[in-house]
């Protein structure tokens, strides 16, 4: 197995996983939180948010990467702040190819989520609140588990775009072994490099893997929450 | 128990302008769709805020827009009972019917899940999610759900009117008994004639937005004046006592002291019964008619003749049973020469009086 790929690929391997983990976790609450303000939210500034929360997808991943490096890097006025007040730097380490991968899915996540919670039914949210549910508790109990079908697509597809995520990251944090260089970056590299096609092939695969394995893990968790919520 | 409603409201062209007051038991809002009945429930559980309005449940200020007071509908103590029931689909019934009994307050006076699993018949039910019920089982789930919790008001928007006329018949019954089991005020919104015949302790028939008359049930739907959906299901209500049920399928009733013979109906000797009598379904004769089929005849006198848009007129009388509309035409008012006080009789054939016209007192 270690002749398969080298220990330098491996890092590579294990980088991509957990930058897609944390892009993940952290894209969770806040993803959600933006959905259900764009879909049931009525406030000034919605619209300006949606086009906010959309523009990495429309944008060249360079140009989000590098307003990205304006903001939280060393010396820009976000990262500043993070790193006197938390002690937490973006600048060329993976924390900062993970906030890339995060800020590049979000839409994802999103629009997998709106879709959903546009999908309940509000007459039922209004019934749990003639109930004596306070809009917290219509969210937990009533909203929240009729989106979770949602929430595991924005999921999947957030991890997806976590390990496969490219232009913003390299113009972010660049390309560093064992700290920045994500399975995508090591081909990149590999493919520049004379005879690593047959390595750059095997990691290709490997990442193909990894995505369709996250696919079928969702469309089985939701199948079953669809069998409980649709079921007898 | 009370509850006092007054609102002023603008939806476009249209103008809610209505008060009224809800004592304990069922007051129906009725009236024809597009009257404003859902909007005036709407306004009672908070999700509607009217322009201007106050609403009042046993002292409690639910909404005061003068006073700049605004109950959230979660803090108002409802028990909504939807027209399409509106159950949790990714719950269990036993899960929906604990919903609302898991927000009240810890001291409220709350309803037993069994005694309300039993009066509701859920037994078999608990563990099904909404999906796997029947319409009437839906509809009884979310009957349950809005008792059980702790409710100091309960509100039902047509909750029969999505459903077929057996399911009708199996579930008015329970809002029969509910009616007679709470003490809360019961606000019910219908455009069913029988529906309130059969539950309303108090009517407000309401008409584009407007208050045509209130007060107890038979009071207001004796009134010829007051026919919220129109002169065809114009309908008295009589009180009757079952005496007897004889051997060729009748049943005999006393209203008043005065006999009535109907068809069998489902309750044992002594029990009371409010009997819906359709205006169209009685035919008056000025002299004591002989060598008739109906079995029914009730003498009385004309209280008021109402003749209406068309070839029709409605005639009240009142007889010794009760007052008793009947809607005939103008033309035949004038060949018996019927005016207010003569005396009149009012023939009812026994098979006209629908079954799902009679319900428990």
């Amino acid at each position: 197995m270690t002749d398969w790929l080298s220990p330098a690929e491996w890092d590579a391997v294990r980088l991509s996983l957990r930058v897609a983990l944390w892009a993940t976790l952290i894209n969770l609450p806040v993803g959600i939180a933006l959905a259900y303000a764009l879909a049931r939210g009525r406030f000034p500034g919605r619209g300006l948010l949606n086009v906010a929360v959309h523009l990495p997808l429309i944008m060249p991943p360079v140009v989000t990467g590098y307003l990205l490096l304006l903001g939280f890097g060393a010396r820009g006025p976000i990262g500043g702040f993070f790193e006197s007040s938390l002690g937490l730097s973006f600048a060329f380490r993976w924390t900062g190819a993970a906030l890339a991968a995060g800020v590049m899915a979000l839409p994802f996540m999103v629009r997998a989520v709106r879709l959903s919670i546009e999908a309940v039914d509000p007459r039922l949210e209004q019934a749990a609140a003639t109930l004596g549910a306070s809009r917290l508790w219509v969210f937990l109990t009533v909203t929240f588990p009729l989106i979770i079908p949602g929430i595991l697509a924005g999921t999947v597809l957030t991890f997806a775009k976590g390990m496969g995520e490219f232009g913003a990251t390299i113009t972010f944090v660049s390309n560093i072994p064992g700290q920045t260089q994500t399975i995508p970056l090591a081909i990149d590299l590999l493919l520049e490099t004379p005879g690593g096609e047959g390595r750059a092939a095997r990691l290709a695969a490997l990442s193909i893997a990894l995505a369709a394995s996250a696919l079928a893990l969702s469309e089985w968790l939701s199948r079953r929450v669809a069998a409980r919520v649709g079921g007898q | 128990m009370m509850l006092d409603v007054s609102l002023r409201h603008r939806l476009g062209a249209f103008t809610l302008d209505v008060q009224f007051r809800a004592p304990s038991g069922v007051t129906v809002l009725f009236g024809r769709s597009g009257s404003g009945k859902t909007s005036i429930v709407n306004a009672v559980a908070g999700l509607l805020i009217p322009d201007e309005g106050r609403i009042v449940s046993d002292e409690r200020v639910l909404l005061d827009t003068a006073a700049g007071v605004r109950v959230k509908p979660h803090r108002r103590r409802l028990g909504y009972i939807f027209q399409e029931g509106r159950l949790f689909p990714h719950l269990t019934v036993r899960q929906n019917l604990g919903y609302g009994a898991w927000f009240a307050p810890k001291g409220a006076a709350r309803a037993d899940l069994a005694q309300v699993v039993d009066l509701l018949g859920l037994g078999a039910l608990l563990e099904r999610r909404p999906a796997a019920l029947s319409g009437g089982e839906k509809q009884r789930v979310a009957i349950g759900r809005a008792l059980l919790a702790a409710p100091q008001l309960i509100l039902a928007d047509e909750p029969l009117a999505a459903l077929d006329e057996a399911r009708k018949a199996e579930i008015l019954p329970y809002f029969e008994r509910l009616r007679d089991s709470v003490s809360v005020p019961i606000l019910y919104v219908s455009h069913s004639a029988s529906e309130v015949a059969r539950l309303a302790t108090t009517v407000v028939a309401i008409e584009a937005g407007r208050v045509m008359a209130q007060g107890p049930a038979a009071e207001v739907l004796g009134n010829p004046a007051v026919l919220p959906t129109g002169a065809r299901e114009a309908g008295a209500v009589l009180l009757a006592r079952v005496v007897a049920h004889h051997a060729d399928g009748l049943s005999e009733l006393s209203a008043g002291g005065i006999p009535l013979l109907l068809p069998r109906v489902a309750a044992h000797p002594g029990a009371s019964l409010r009997i819906r009598v359709a205006a169209h379904d009685v035919i008056l004769a000025r002299t004591r008619p002989e060598g008739l089929s109906a079995l029914n005849i009730l003498s009385g006198i004309i209280h008021e003749i109402r003749p209406g848009g068309g070839p029709g007129a409605i005639v009240a009388i009142d007889t010794a049973a009760g007052r008793v509309l009947s809607r005939v035409t103008r033309r035949s008012a004038a060949a018996l020469g019927l005016a207010v006080g003569q005396e009149v009789h009012a023939v009812v054939k026994a098979v006209a009086v629908a079954t799902t016209d009679i319900g428990a007192a």
